[in-house]
């Protein structure tokens, strides 16, 4: 069983503290979403879970390694990692970007053997882009390309993946496709770790809710316990609606706190 | 396409570099060639095509294609096709090295002086390039710093030409600054082929990271890439490319971002693999353009730098023109 842990981390930059004694693990099996403003610090901490920034003070371990002794390789080949989206340098074919989540098993853009080529394939199927796979990646909309970066997660067959607002400047439609492919994949046993911003989706589709604010880790827990009106009140600084019904949980922002 | 690309491209190769041992002041007919190259010709025709063409074409060759592969790498690491050893002033640094090794004399007391000053100023430019990357993103910015590293190369070079201690030394550092593979020996080759050797072995063990790098920094960190040894392979093996082209040809521009330019469509844009036709299809332009400078009736000849600047600026303006202007 891979697990991520954060044990007690705190990073700073240039005097200013990011991520502050955080505490967080992250297992196969679980949906776990990162919720907080902008500048809470939750880029910072993925960094920090990834070994991509070292931390100050504290642990970030991969299975009870840490994570910034291992290569980027290794690595890759127990986790995968979508940073948030920047436009591609080259007009590269679908199939071709998919491809590369298999970098760290030595497979080379347009050349994969035939092992690599079949789950190249499979990751297309699951995220419906067969259609796609021989158009150049500058032609999509942002929800195909969307759909593009999850699958080159998937096709890497990682125990765990962490993405950095898979949905962001996406419609509501394409959101739920991003965040139903991810079910699918901690269904079929991996474990992520998901930065959103739309809190009725992080409701509707979340096993963990962990809050941050101020580079802190502020609560966590099920979408029932941890998702209260005095929650948004107090992370972000708005005024909502929140209401259990069955086993979904209903969110309505209605507007900024009242001074 | 891909496939049957780098077969097309040396078969082409093949081709000219026979065409350039026929053509010439006076044009040698093809039975005599073959004859003079399989060792059966006569003294005169032996001594034509092995001590003057063929080396020369192989020369022209080796230039172009050490600069198509170091432009792709380039292009490659910085994600961006206006990258070029010329374009970033690698080319420029090479030339005053290798014109810092004529002034002082060390190129005629040791072989090797001018090839390794010429490399020492190409790995000084990629290496500056290289640091500029860690704190900027904008491939305008490097440019800029191109321009710098190109204008004060080229005062360098100017104050030298200005106290050049002999009309002979003069004439030498111009003919570098002008680029040419004019009377170029086997000897020359030999002196800067390893360099050219360890160049590419450092750029195509690595290529595979540029395909990577299609994705940002960060993602292609993420999917298990060594940034930083990559960088520095691209760094050593571009610098050492380049260096090693202009310490045997002198300063040729464009190449380096017009070969990539265009087999970059053939092979789906995969950076990785745009190095190898980048490098065959370079070495093609300047073979090409070497058989037109020596067969162009003229008193003096063209110098070869000065055909590539002529063409390859313009195909430079283009490629920028028709970028669109967002993720400069």
């Amino acid at each position: 069983m891979a697990e991520l842990l954060l044990n007690n981390a705190s990073v700073a930059a240039d005097g200013v503290p990011l991520v502050q004694e955080a505490s967080l693990s992250i297992t196969q099996g679980e949906l776990v979403v990162l919720l907080g403003p902008n500048g809470a610090g939750k880029t910072s901490l993925l960094r920090l879970l990834l070994g991509l920034m070292p931390v100050d003070s504290g642990t970030a371990t991969l299975d009870g390694v840490p994570v910034t002794d291992l290569s980027a390789a290794e690595r890759a080949l127990a986790v995968a990692y979508l940073p948030q989206l920047r436009p591609l340098a080259w007009p590269n074919r679908v199939r071709d970007i998919v491809a590369l989540g298999r970098f760290a098993h030595g497979v080379m853009m347009g050349r994969p053997q035939a092992k690599d080529a079949a789950l190249i394939e499979a990751a297309l199927s699951a995220c419906d882009l067969l259609g796609l796979a021989d158009r150049e990646a500058n032609t999509l909309s942002g929800g195909e390309l969307a759909r593009v970066h999850c699958a080159r997660a998937f096709v890497a067959n990682t125990a765990l993946l962490v993405a950095d607002e898979p949905t962001a400047a996406l419609d509501p439609r394409h959101q739920h496709q991003v965040l139903k492919l991810l079910r699918g994949y901690v269904a079929g046993g991996g474990g992520a770790c998901v930065v959103l911003h739309d809190i009725a989706l992080a409701a509707r589709y979340a096993d963990r809710l962990v809050w941050m604010q101020g580079g802190r880790i502020v609560a966590e827990g099920g979408v029932r316990e941890s998702l209260t009106a005095e929650r948004l009140r107090m992370v972000y600084g708005v005024q909502a609606n929140v209401a259990a019904d069955g086993d979904t949980v209903q969110v309505h922002v209605e507007g900024l706190t009242p001074v | 396409m891909d496939r049957a690309l780098n077969p097309l491209l040396l078969g082409l190769t093949l081709v000219v570099l026979f065409l350039a041992c026929l053509l010439g002041s006076t044009a040698l007919p093809m039975e005599r060639v073959l004859a003079a190259l399989s060792g059966n010709g006569s003294v005169g025709d032996t001594l034509v095509v092995w001590q003057i063409r063929l080396p020369r074409a192989l020369c022209g060759f080796a230039v172009g294609a050490a600069l198509g592969a170091s432009g792709a790498v380039l292009q490659g690491l910085l994600r961006n096709p206006l990258a070029e050893p010329g374009v970033l002033g690698v080319s420029a640094c090479a030339s005053l090295g290798a014109v810092i090794a004529l002034y002082y004399g060390f190129a005629a007391s040791w072989a090797y002086a001018m090839p390794l000053a010429a490399i020492v100023g190409a790995l000084l430019a990629t290496g500056l390039i290289a640091a500029a990357t860690l704190y900027t993103q904008s491939v305008v910015t490097l440019i800029l710093i191109g321009v710098g590293l190109s204008s004060f190369a080229g005062a360098a070079m100017s104050f030298m030409l200005n106290f050049a201690p002999s009309p002979f030394t003069l004439a030498d550092m111009v003919n570098w600054m002008l680029g040419s593979v004019a009377n170029r020996s086997f000897a020359d080759l030999w002196l800067v082929a390893p360099f050219m050797m360890v160049g590419y072995l450092l750029v195509f063990r690595m290529r595979r990271g540029l395909s990577a790098l299609t994705l940002g920094e960060e993602a292609a960190v993420g999917i298990g890439l060594n940034l930083t040894r990559l960088r520095l392979a691209v760094v050593l093996g571009a610098g050492l490319l380049a260096g090693a082209a202009v310490a045997l040809a002198g300063a040729i521009g464009f190449v380096g971002i017009v070969a990539p330019h265009f087999v970059r469509p053939l092979v789906h844009h995969d950076p990785a693999r745009t190095v190898l036709p980048a490098a065959l299809l370079g070495g093609l332009l300047v073979l090409v353009a070497d058989i037109v400078v020596r067969v162009l009736p003229s008193v003096t000849e063209l110098k070869l730098g000065v055909v590539a600047a002529l063409l390859g600026a313009p195909v430079f303006v283009w490629i920028a023109m028709r970028r669109r202007g967002s993720d400069g």
